[in-house]
């Protein structure tokens, strides 16, 4: 996309800081409405922030630590970012995570001895495929039948945590479980070959962050720099206008899906590989394995105004906040689900301040014509996916 | 001999799914009259996790189901007014912004649980109520009429909704402001309010789902509702958005996820084979999907589209 028209380069300052600050202010309103409830359940607030912030960003080890938890965060988020371009929701992170961890667990343990140089890259390779399958599935339902990703994504990532807790209940149980006859359901601990390099000595900070911050790079230059990616825009922006143009609409729809998946699918190997414990684990859930990841990338997305690299800083931010809740809970008692639910609520401000950031828009005359002639249709954002315009679409 | 297990093993087990399908048809029933007005609410999830806390905290501080079920109710009004305040006033995408209240409450109801009751306690379940002369119908009569109340409430709910869509001046309103909120509109009908009355009584029927899980389950714990909210959006698409068709999909649900606790209690599936069927009611659903999707023409014409007046 052409960068946008100089004179108007003013307004295009003044919509993105309000915007930036529409979202910084949907944090810290979330955060407020945290402390209302710290201080109703009798602990104190202040200290409890002060915690969460040190224990986030207080020092090296920490901000390892961070970007570690941010990582997931980024790869889904980056995938949510490629799905929504396209006009697809894709709920299915959580499944999508499991499939590529689960991929890449069975190729460790089948070629355990290849050497470092490529079995590192193998088994995240076979991540992302893993993930591309589980999104092509809801991907190609949608674009040749017709069946709402909204559901049947969210039903694959309950299919997905059943065959994940068959599979490490029996085929790929640690053998040394069955026989001492524990029966913990994990994996044995996978070859040393495939870890993922800790590139900080003494930190939690692994190749997998790295990994992250090229796919939304690339995730970028493909939606802003190729044909295929300026063609799934455009089946995002308007169907029947690309479908007039002569533009597969179904094809891209169900490449969006699919690469959201592989990106997802990525963050499940990176998972697995980056883990203290280099074993893929079930606690009968998936949230023991993914952390959540495939919904709180949402939030994460969003809160990057649905662009890849703004959504580099939101994932920080996120893993900084989930990291953060821990020492918080250490300090004063309440559980890391605050933060889960506040969460939430960021991302019901988010959604809900649209209105607000279209009037906005319309103050300074920015993105009217596209909007006014229908509400309902995203509109593509002017330069280079500018995160103060861009809009969530509709399913 | 065999005979005679083999028919109280399947009459235990339907009369089984019939309770286990409340929940499920509660819920889907409140989302099929949101969705009929063109709002489709994806935190049903969440609402149903609050709902099961609050109720189940109700009923330990309280000692009765029924302010169990009130507070089941009310948390669902209130979360209400807020998807009410996010959709209808905001105009928010509602893909997006019901995955947010799942979050919200798959979150706050784990930390309230947490710190206002720690230690898990187990609540009284509801009572029997058997239905006289019909509850004495031989095996129909276990399968049917010797339930608890809910599961009476759930079952009138059917044709009641159905009434309340097909042939009331609120129903009539209902089904424009999905179909063609602009004609609707035009003739004086407010969108914005027959939407809002929607999301009311659909949340607060999301909250007694809620409720109804805690109470029969007898305790509370985290995530208890294990996505049963969003299977009950997938039944509305099963339905057809009609309240039998949603009935005909609970009424399956509960029946199938009956038998395979009936199994697993049996030692029919044992071990890693039992996430097989645990796995089966998601995958029926996928199934549905595919079948219903050839005849998506019974979608509300205007789902998930925010309504602006002169567009």
């Amino acid at each position: 996309m052409p960068a946008t028209a100089p004179a108007s380069s003013l307004r295009v300052k003044l919509a993105r800081i309000s915007g930036v600050l529409i979202g910084v202010s949907a944090v810290l309103l979330a955060l407020l409405i945290g402390a209302a409830m710290i201080l109703g359940l009798g602990a104190n607030p202040l200290e409890g922030y002060k915690e969460l912030l040190a224990g986030a960003f207080g020092g090296t080890d920490e901000l390892a630590e961070s970007a570690a938890k941010a990582m997931p965060l980024l790869l889904v988020g980056t995938g949510i970012c490629v799905a929504f371009r396209a006009r697809v929701i894709n709920i299915g992170g959580e499944g999508q995570i499991i499939a590529g961890g689960l991929l890449s667990t069975i190729t460790a343990l089948a070629v355990p001895d290849l050497p470092p140089v490529i079995l590192v890259p193998l088994v995240l390779f076979m991540g992302l495929v893993g993930g591309a399958i589980w999104g092509g599935i809801p991907g190609a339902l949608k674009a040749y039948l017709g069946v709402n990703e909204i559901l049947s994504t969210i039903m694959l990532n309950l299919v997905a945590v059943q065959l994940f807790n068959y599979l490490l209940r029996a085929p790929l149980m640690d053998p040394r479980q069955i026989e001492l006859g524990t029966r913990i359901p994990q994996t044995e601990r996978l070859s040393e070959n495939a870890d993922l390099p800790v590139l900080i000595e003494g930190t939690r900070f692994h190749l997998g962050v790295v990994v992250a911050l090229l796919a939304a790079a690339a995730a970028w230059f493909f939606l802003w720099r190729t044909t295929t990616g300026y063609r799934l825009r455009a089946v995002g922006a308007s169907a029947p206008a690309a479908r007039y143009a002569g533009m597969p609409v179904k094809r891209m729809t169900m490449l969006a899906l699919t690469l959201s998946g592989s990106l997802c699918g990525l963050a499940g190997a990176a998972l697995v590989f980056g883990s203290e414990t280099h074993r893929l684990q079930t606690e009968g859930f998936a949230t023991g394995f993914t952390g959540s990841a495939g919904f709180n990338g949402i939030v994460a997305a969003l809160f990057g105004g649905l662009h890849p690299l703004f959504t580099i800083p939101s994932s920080f931010l996120f893993g900084g906040l989930l990291v953060g809740a821990n020492a918080m809970q250490r300090a004063i008692q309440i559980p890391v689900a605050l933060v889960i639910g506040l969460n939430g609520l960021i991302v019901v401000f988010v959604v809900s301040s649209n209105t607000l950031r279209e009037r906005f828009a319309r103050l300074y005359r920015i993105g009217m014509d596209s909007r006014e002639a229908s509400p309902t249709e995203p509109h593509e954002p002017r330069g280079d996916g500018d995160p103060a315009h861009s809009s969530v679409p509709d399913p | 001999m065999t005979d005679f297990i083999t028919v109280t093993f399947t009459v235990a087990t339907f009369a089984s799914g019939v309770r286990l399908a409340t929940p499920y048809l509660l819920a889907a029933l409140g989302e099929t009259l949101s969705q009929r007005s063109g709002v489709l609410n994806l935190g049903v999830d969440g609402v149903m996790l609050l709902g099961a806390f609050f109720s189940y905290w109700a009923v330990l501080q309280s000692d009765s189901i029924t302010i169990g079920l009130l507070a089941g109710i009310a948390v669902g009004l209130l979360m209400g007014v807020v998807y009410a305040l996010v959709t209808v006033v905001f105009r928010a995408e509602q893909g997006i912004s019901g995955i947010g209240i799942f979050l919200f409450g798959l979150g706050i109801s784990e930390l309230l649980f947490f710190e206002w009751v720690g230690t898990p306690l187990p609540i009284q379940s509801f009572d029997k109520l058997a239905i006289p002369l019909l509850s004495d119908i031989p095996k129909v009569g276990d399968m049917f009429f010797n339930h608890n109340l809910l599961v009476y409430v759930s079952m009138l709910l059917v044709p009641g909704l159905t009434l309340l869509v097909n042939r009331t001046t609120f129903g009539l309103n209902v089904r424009a402001v999905g179909e063609t909120p602009e004609a609707a509109d035009s003739l004086g009908v407010s969108v914005a309010w027959t939407r809002a009355s929607t999301i009311l009584i659909g949340n607060a029927l999301a909250g007694l789902a809620g409720a109804a899980l805690a109470i029969e389950i007898g305790i509370f714990q985290n995530n208890i509702t294990n996505q049963i909210g969003f299977i009950a959006i997938a039944l509305v698409y099963f339905g057809a958005w009609r309240p039998t068709g949603v009935l005909a999909g609970s009424l399956l649900y509960g029946l199938v996820t009956a038998t395979v606790n009936q199994w697993k209690t049996a030692g029919l599936v044992t071990g890693a084979a039992s996430s097989f069927t645990t796995m089966a009611p998601a995958a029926l659903t996928i199934v549905a999907l595919i079948v219903i999707a050839r005849r998506s023409a019974a979608q509300p014409a205007a789902l998930t589209l925010p309504f602006v007046r002169g567009h």
